[in-house]
């Protein structure tokens, strides 16, 4: 049995398709087997929300009279990235206020700008026979600018690390508050319902895959950053520990703030929770087994964060299923564990993208291109010019 | 018998004052110290969780209060903003007493106000600052 993304659209178009989220499929493939499921169902919807640092915002405001070549910009006072055109600039997401500290960064204005809220842009130049204008301050919104859309370099990792912490006090940690003597265990995965965690060997996903981004339809774009296909795989194919990723971009101006949140992480600075969402098309019988996996079938390793070196000590894999059990064992004591992705959240994307495609909003896509199968995960040495 | 959970606080002046004692003495109540904070030159805070006869709690109420202790309800004290939580649980693994959870089946969080000790642990771990506790 196979079947194209073009019979899928088809179905679509039709009314006809039949779609389950990545939880859904799980219990159907169990009752009905691997070959029927394949045949009876179309598309299986996958979703995370997460904090992804590695996301930011393109934005064109427009031309002022006169007009300006803005080389530092302030977006509510966080510096936005200008070393492009006059008018362009790049609002990262972990940005930090220059008045408000870890309480407000760029992700704060990219949900206020989804938010429609007004934003105070101030910006200086040094002034050209073509740009005279060498300072400009003004409000803007989301609807007041030409371009706004977010493109995001490294989200929806395939899996990530868990964190704990052996020392004898507390650390502040992108993993959250980490309590002293082994005090708690956060991670942060979708787990079951995570999109490349569905599809390991990115079968389906790829180079223009469209996506549910934050609320809007947007794209994968490329593979993210530090995307590491040759992670060692587990016979169901998934990775124990960190592996591919995804670069995405989408059109803010349709993004929703119920699909994005500025967070910060006390101690560590300001993040932003993605919502992200990716169908996967039942291409065959294959397919079915890689979108059943549960929980329990998929691991991730617990690091120690209190080591501050880039390989910190591991204490050993654990599955999601006994990490979302809220306790877990290490060294025979027992740990409270937390999730920092939401599997509400992500569950109710799933059902979201579920239903767009049911109603005919949302069609599949075939990729452009395959994500690498291959890609060489380097370090960053300290070295001379001889050394390289 | 019933059981109340209240944060008291104690003005400089009164922070010598063997206050519990009294509860015990001239209540004849039973008491549970869940967590106390006095620091020189500062207001003493204390959350007790009071077990008695309801008329007798009332009266001890009374009593404190005619001493100059504030008293409130420790409950109304935790708020989780809806509007604000996004249910993903980073909380659930840092309180002790197990008050917060995530539900095993919806995933949304869930606070049991009678677990919770005040402890203060949840506050600054929540990403979108959507835990505030007034004491």
């Amino acid at each position: 049995m196979t079947r194209t993304i073009e019979e899928i659209n088809e179905k679509i178009k039709n009314g006809k398709v039949v779609v389950l989220n990545a939880e859904e499929i799980i219990d159907y493939a169990e009752k009905k087997g691997i070959k029927r499921t394949a045949k009876e169902v179309d598309v299986v919807t996958t979703a995370t929300f997460s904090p992804m640092c590695s996301s930011g915002a393109f934005l064109n405001f427009g031309h002022s009279d006169p007009p300006i070549k803005m080389t530092r910009v302030l977006l509510n006072d966080v510096p936005a990235y200008a070393g492009i055109a006059a008018v362009d600039a790049y609002i990262g997401a972990t940005e930090l206020s220059e008045t408000e500290g870890l309480n407000y960064g760029g992700a704060h204005v990219i949900e206020d700008l989804i938010s429609g809220k007004p934003i105070k842009l101030r910006a200086t130049s040094a002034g050209t026979d073509c740009y005279p204008r060498r300072e400009i301050e003004t409000y803007i919104t989301k609807d007041t600018i030409n371009q706004a859309y977010l493109f995001n370099p490294r989200n929806a990792y395939q899996n990530y690390t868990a964190a704990t912490n052996s020392s004898n006090r507390t650390i502040h940690t992108y993993m959250g508050k980490l309590l002293p003597n082994f005090g708690n265990v956060t991670y942060c995965s979708a787990g079951q319902l995570s999109p490349l965690l569905n599809d390991p060997y990115y079968r389906t996903i790829g180079i223009g895959t469209r996506i549910f981004l934050a609320g809007s339809q947007g794209y994968v774009s490329w593979h993210g950053t530090q995307h590491n296909p040759g992670k060692e795989r587990l016979p169901n194919g998934t990775p124990a520990g960190l592996a591919g990723t995804l670069a995405v971009i989408g059109n803010l101006k349709e993004m929703s703030p119920e699909y994005l949140r500025a967070c910060t992480f006390r101690g560590y600075g300001v993040t932003i929770f993605i919502g992200i969402g990716v169908p996967i098309p039942v291409i065959d019988e294959e397919m079915v087994e890689f979108l059943k996996i549960r929980d329990e079938d998929i691991y991730t390793e617990i690091f120690d964060y209190s080591v501050q070196r880039r390989n910190r000590p591991s204490y050993g894999k654990v599955n999601y299923r006994e990490l979302r059990s809220g306790k877990i064992k290490i060294k025979g004591k027992s740990i409270q564990t937390g999730s920092i992705s939401s599997y509400f959240k992500a569950l109710e994307i799933s059902n979201v993208l579920k239903q767009e495609i049911k109603k005919g909003k949302f069609y599949l896509t075939n990729y452009v291109a395959p994500l690498p199968a291959e890609e060489k995960y380097n370090t960053l040495d300290i070295l001379s010019r001889e050394e390289l | 018998m019933v059981r109340r959970k209240l944060v008291l606080s104690f003005p400089e002046n009164i922070v010598t004052s063997p206050i519990t004692y009294k509860l015990v003495k001239e209540f004849n109540l039973e008491f549970n110290i869940l967590r106390a904070e006095i620091t020189p030159d500062m207001e003493g805070k204390m959350l007790i969780e009071l077990r008695g006869d309801k008329a007798l709690i009332d009266d001890a109420i009374k009593y404190l209060t005619d001493t100059g202790v504030s008293v409130q309800e420790a409950a109304k004290d935790i708020i989780i903003s809806k509007n604000k939580c996004i249910d993903c649980g980073i909380c659930t693994s840092i309180c002790i007493t197990q008050a917060l959870t995530l539900d095993s089946s919806s995933f949304k969080l869930k606070f049991n106000k009678d677990k919770c000790i005040l402890c203060e642990l949840c506050l600054d771990c929540c990403p979108v600052s959507a835990i505030k506790v007034h004491i």
